[in-house]
């Protein structure tokens, strides 16, 4: 399938004589550990045993904390660390994985002018710490977080499906639910289901994605 | 007790100011939520207590899409999110996985990229101009609004073959050079627009009608827009001066002058405001882009197939709308493990409920607006 569109052309043919080949081209980047850094070393002070592990790519820090948590955390950074905006909460499916679940907030502080990334694991069916009493801009995400992937937010005031509708089975984000859609009750594929069976887990046209 | 039995029982006690509360279905389909936008509304008579928005009508897996598709196969899904907006979307989308790879755009290619953000941000503020005022009532600013939006499209149209879903940028550059005489058109086109722009000002900005409808509605503080997460001109309007193209710039914003309009009533009269002086901006730095431009590459060195490390990253321009960013999560295969995207019409929306609480129905319209929403963003 990846073949239906041709990959973008390689770097372009040098016309005319490269004048200046780019320095060694993409420089390689890696991770590095940012326990040390001061936003993480002032975290894990001011909210003791929350910080599990840190990291920094791209200049992008990312703190892994504890799921219970996240509630704290996010008052914290937003109370002493200045992050006064909330820009995303998402998740992150990871099939195989024991917990299953990353849930992952984007903060950003007006006075730093910077970002920072915080994520906790969840196992399928437990339920994260809302963070929608620190930040109003998280009612949303999180709902959209629920919808798609069906993580519970604890302490959320409104926590409904908010892209698909109430009494929508399934969580679409979620690894194992097929891309073609499943059978909601209305057949809109009679020619190929008979009404009231989409695929089954055996149906050949069921295409999950890794 | 009913109204009838009371009117009867205490003739002189007038029922007609009781509060009659109603609920009310105002969509999905209906002209002025600029799309399939359902809000239940409670109301008493004109008056709304309660704004309950109901969205999803477009939802299309855009995320999940993303997921089973290469990583240059994602930007045409891209063009579909913010339809009036194609170009930030692409840049987004391109800047995220040139974040995640460490690849250098090379400065034709950023130039370029600039010129089609700012055109493309002319013709959304274009589309909200002339159909926010059509919601109101001013049917004039529409033509001339879509009289330089129809300029825009075709140099669009020119550039890349489209006009509406662009597809007009690629991982690491960009997919063609310039058309011949086209930065010289663009050039003569940003030459007039000033005093294009001075006659939409002149049809709304001094308009009584026009004032009456937006001066003091859905006032919101800067701090409020910060604590609910808004972006964009509605978080300029009321007072915080903070764009990313310049707090965070990316491509060559940081050399390029300009002003970042803002204006401190936070009401909706002000939101027009700075989108019109945001207007005028975009032709200042388009003027400066098309004098910059030089002959030069256009793309970046990319691997011919795409496979970033297994790392995440998250990446945002600031789009017509607001903070567009999309947030990568790789798994070093040439297909993103997960791929999201935070709307600034979806975050934006949110406020809707707050903006319109208290106001009058017919308020209801202007507020929808001027936040500006496009629902295939706010579904994906």
């Amino acid at each position: 399938m990846a073949e239906e569109k041709a990959p973008p052309p390689p770097a372009a043919p040098a016309a005319g004589g490269d004048a200046k080949p780019r320095e060694a081209a993409p420089q390689k980047l890696e991770a590095t550990d940012a326990s040390g850094h001061p936003w993480v070393k002032s975290l894990s002070s001011g909210v003791p045993e929350a910080v599990v592990s840190a990291k920094e790519f791209a200049r992008q820090v990312t703190v892994v904390v504890k799921r219970e948590k996240v509630a704290e955390v996010a008052r914290y950074l937003k109370e002493k660390e200045d992050f006064r905006y909330c820009v995303d909460v998402t998740a992150v499916d990871w099939k195989k994985r024991e917990p299953r679940f990353d849930v992952v907030y984007h903060f950003y502080s007006f006075s730093k002018n910077d970002r920072i990334r915080v994520k906790c694991t969840a196992a399928d069916g437990e339920e994260v710490p809302s963070i929608t009493s620190v930040y109003l801009a998280a009612d949303w995400s999180e709902r959209e977080t629920w919808d798609m992937f069906g993580i519970r937010f604890a302490g959320h005031p409104d926590l409904r499906r908010i892209l698909t509708w109430e009494g929508f089975n399934g969580h679409p984000l979620r690894k194992d639910f097929p891309l073609e859609g499943i059978d909601t009750g209305a057949a809109i594929y009679p020619e190929e289901w008979p009404e009231g069976a989409g695929p089954g887990p055996n149906d050949p046209n069921r295409k999950v994605v890794s | 007790m009913t109204d009838e039995t009371r009117a009867v029982e205490h003739p002189e006690v007038p029922t007609l100011f009781d509060v009659q509360e109603m609920e009310l279905n105002f969509g999905p389909q209906h002209p002025s939520t600029h799309g399939v936008l359902r809000l239940v509304l409670k109301v008493d008579g004109e008056k709304i207590l309660e704004v309950k928005p109901d969205v999803g009508y477009l939802h299309r897996g855009t995320e999940k899409l993303f997921e089973t598709e290469t990583y240059p196969m994602g930007i045409p899904h891209t063009d579909r999110m913010d339809y009036v907006a194609a170009a930030t979307n692409n840049h987004a989308f391109c800047l995220t996985i040139e974040k995640l790879l460490g690849v250098e755009v090379p400065r034709r290619a950023q130039l370029i990229r600039v010129i089609l953000d700012e055109l493309q941000r002319l013709s959304s503020h274009l589309v909200w101009l002339g159909t926010s005022g059509l919601d109101l009532g001013a049917v004039t600013p529409f033509w001339y609004a879509f009289r330089e939006r129809e300029q825009i499209l075709d140099f669009f149209e020119e550039y890349c073959g489209a006009r509406l879903t662009l597809n007009c940028m690629r991982i690491g550059g960009l997919p063609f050079d310039l058309t011949p005489g086209w930065v010289e058109r663009v050039a003569e086109f940003v030459d007039d627009l000033p005093a294009r722009i001075d006659e939409y000002e002149q049809l709304l900005t001094d308009n009584r009608i026009w004032k009456k409808r937006t001066v003091g509605i859905g006032v919101i503080s800067g701090e409020e827009c910060i604590e609910r997460g808004l972006t964009g001109p509605l978080l300029r309007a009321s007072g915080v001066e903070w764009d990313l193209r310049r707090a965070q710039p990316y491509e060559c914003y940081d050399e390029l002058d300009f002003a970042i309009p803002t204006r401190v009533n936070g009401d909706t009269y002000d939101r027009y405001i700075v989108r019109v002086q945001e207007m005028r901006q975009s032709a200042r730095i388009l003027r400066q882009c098309i004098e910059r431009i030089e002959p030069g590459d256009i793309r970046g060195k990319v691997p011919r197939v795409i496979k970033p490390p297994a790392e995440e990253v998250y990446a945002s321009v600031e789009s017509p709308k607001g903070e567009l960013g999309f947030y990568c999560v790789s798994n070093g295969t040439n297909r993103p493990y997960r791929m999201h995207c935070r709307p600034p019409s979806f975050i934006n929306l949110q406020a809707l409920p707050r903006l319109a609480k208290g106001h009058l129905l017919s308020d209801l319209v202007a507020l929808i607006g001027t936040v500006d929403i496009v629902l295939g963003e706010v579904d994906r």
